[in-house]
């Protein structure tokens, strides 16, 4: 899994500082790392209700997302032109300073009845790679929490093959899809909508 | 303004400390430094907010004359119908919560050479580094008849609040087929997409309104922002409805009949029922007053820290200054604003300023569920801000429907992002 060791280090060291805002990293990074928060929020923590939170990302998700972008393969509105923009270097320091930031999960409006379900839905097929109800990032970004438009165009770019899906996730998102129908899917996206910080 | 409560002190001694002991380097030892930011729009409310994160130990004064900011971005759909004004209000409550000691009053003078700021007020405020931030003002009667008094009757609403609201209401009372004149500004100017935005949420409104009714651009300029984006959205939610008319073929608006309604171009005139005229600009007036503008009326500075070239230890962000190839857009004034604050806390502690990076991000609403953008990626070159070659630039021409909607979902977040992070 390329890097994966090195990063996951420079995550422990970067979660270490997470209590301390802006000042974490150097000056030039923060302000590389400020330009991102006029959209996806302060310290990346995004109020919604449609552009996803990036605080808390994993690094190695951060990364692997811009180089998409850049590079096409992921489909996006702006974020394809913006990656364009940004040398691996500097990408890779975004990523450091994003993952070291508390993601504050903003409260979203969901129907509490779906969410239930979702759970129960995301326990059976999401639990395994989303780890702890979707909190945790380790291979891919924050689920808890993400605001839900965006976890629903996400869900469409991998339907519709407009990114690139694992085989696992496809196999799981497949039966699923064949269990519970568009519902049950919208039911893990309210669940992953109803958490948000007390 | 000398005053620091005890409880402020150790709040700011506590933080210093900490500071130091991650080894950040901004550690400011000795009298405590005074940073006056004229200006509380997106460019100084920022720059206000990020000066106290990076550093507690300084002291900053906002000034501002208003007790409420609207904000200009977004006020198109309110013109449109398709928002209230009241969303686009902001207080500055936040800041005072960042503790920034926000003053209501204007800022008549500002001193570089013995570091203070005068206030109509009969005020005075010493500073070690100023970062005036005022954004625009018009150039009265350069368009003849157009004067503040004129504004009142034929407005411009290119500051928001009341005079976005009078265009709304003089939208609401016209008649089904009526003529709305859109007099477009010169560049530059604050929001270079705004008037054809303006244009397509008043198309909207009018289809659904008011379907006889047309929209005449006139403009100095032979070309705009997002043009070919704006064209394909007109042809295809308001066929016929909108009718451009360049510099070239004789859109530049000479004079005004404020009575009669009338605006007078070169060769012709043109009667409109609602006439929204937006004037030729420059920077705010007491970036003027204050001798930081060039003969052309806008700030000239190092764009590593904004600094004026003009006054030293006078920081000039957002609409007012000359920044390279950035817009004048909120966005913009919100980045610069970032990269004035970083430079300000390192002089203040006698360190190099950290190397820029500019950002801007425009979204323009073309009707409810199409909006598009242009991107700008911007790094310091040869002392200029240009864009990093290969990158940004407008929404594709070829953009699907899905992308389109995506970006108008995008935009109502965007607002509610950066207002938080200029206010909150």
């Amino acid at each position: 899994m390329k890097t994966k060791t090195l990063m996951g280090a420079m995550v422990i060291a970067g979660a270490a500082l997470s209590t301390v805002p802006v000042l974490a990293a150097d000056p030039a990074t923060n302000l590389l790392s400020a330009m991102c928060s006029g959209c996806h929020g302060t310290d990346g923590s995004s109020r919604g209700p449609t552009i996803p939170s990036i605080a808390g990302m994993n690094a190695e998700y951060f990364v692997d997302s811009m180089k998409a972008f850049r590079d096409g393969t992921r489909a996006a509105t702006v974020m394809t032109r913006i990656a364009k923009g940004y040398t691996d270097q500097e990408i890779e320091a975004m990523a450091q300073y994003f993952a070291a930031q508390k993601l504050v999960r903003f409260p979203q409006s969901f129907d509490p009845k779906l969410a239930e379900r979702g759970k129960r839905l995301h326990e059976n097929y999401c639990e395994k790679c989303h780890e702890d109800g979707g909190m945790k990032s380790d291979e891919a970004g924050v689920l808890a929490g993400q605001m839900m438009p965006y976890l629903r165009f996400s869900l469409d770019d991998f339907l519709q093959g407009r990114r690139e899906i694992d085989k696992k996730m496809k196999a799981k998102v497949d039966d699923l899809l064949a269990a519970e129908g568009k519902e049950g899917l919208e039911a893990v996206v309210h669940f992953y909508g109803s958490q948000h910080d007390k | 303004m000398e005053r620091i409560s005890r409880r402020g002190f150790i709040k700011a001694a506590g933080s210093t400390a900490l500071v130091g002991m991650l080894g950040a380097p901004y550690l400011a030892l000795g009298a405590t430094k005074k940073v006056v930011v004229v200006g509380g729009g997106p460019g100084g409310a920022t720059a206000a907010k990020y000066l106290r994160r990076l550093d507690p130990g300084i002291e900053v004064t906002l000034i501002e004359p208003k007790k409420e900011y609207y904000t200009c971005f977004f006020s198109n759909e309110v013109i449109g119908g398709g928002r209230t004004l009241e969303t686009l209000r902001f207080t500055y409550d936040g800041l005072k919560k960042h503790g920034v000691q926000v003053v209501h009053d204007t800022v008549t003078g500002i001193d570089g050479g013995a570091g203070t700021v005068t206030t109509a007020g009969g005020q005075r405020f010493a500073f070690d580094r100023c970062i005036v931030a005022p954004g625009i003002d018009f150039k009265w009667g350069a368009i003849e008849g157009y004067d503040e008094k004129a504004s009142e009757t034929l407005p411009h609403a290119w500051k928001a609040g009341e005079q976005t609201m009078l265009l709304r209401r003089q939208l609401e009372s016209m008649a089904d087929g009526g003529t709305v004149i859109i007099v477009a500004p010169p560049s530059p100017y604050r929001c270079p997409p705004g008037p054809y935005e303006r244009a397509s949420l008043i198309a909207h409104y009018l289809k659904t309104h008011k379907p006889k009714s047309k929209i005449l651009i006139l403009d100095p300029k032979d070309g705009f922002s997002k043009r070919p984006l704006f064209e394909a959205g007109w042809k295809k939610h308001y066929p016929g409805m909108i009718e451009w008319v360049s510099g070239q073929k004789g859109g530049k608006a000479e004079a005004v009949d404020v009575a009669a309604r009338v605006v007078r171009t070169e060769m012709d005139q043109f009667k409109g029922d609602v006439i929204n005229v937006i004037p030729p600009q420059t920077a705010g007036r007491i970036a003027l007053a204050a001798g930081l503008a060039d003969d052309k009326g806008w700030c000239p500075n190092d764009p590593a820290t904004f600094e004026s070239t003009l006054v030293p230890k006078v920081h000039v962000i957002g609409d007012a200054s000359i920044a390279g190839a950035m817009p004048k857009s909120a966005y913009a004034a919100n980045s610069q604003a970032k990269v004035c604050a970083m430079a300000v806390v390192a002089l203040l502690s006698g360190k190099q300023p950290p190397t820029p990076s500019y950002f801007n991000t425009c979204y323009s609403m073309i009707a409810p569920d199409h909006a598009v953008t242009i991107v700008g990626v911007y790094r310091l070159q040869d002392g200029r801000i240009s864009e990093v070659p290969g990158s940004g630039g407008i929404t594709p021409v070829d953009a699907s429907e899905e992308m389109l909607r995506r970006e108008m979902a995008y935009a109502q977040s965007w607002f509610n992002n950066i207002t938080d992070d200029i206010f909150g």
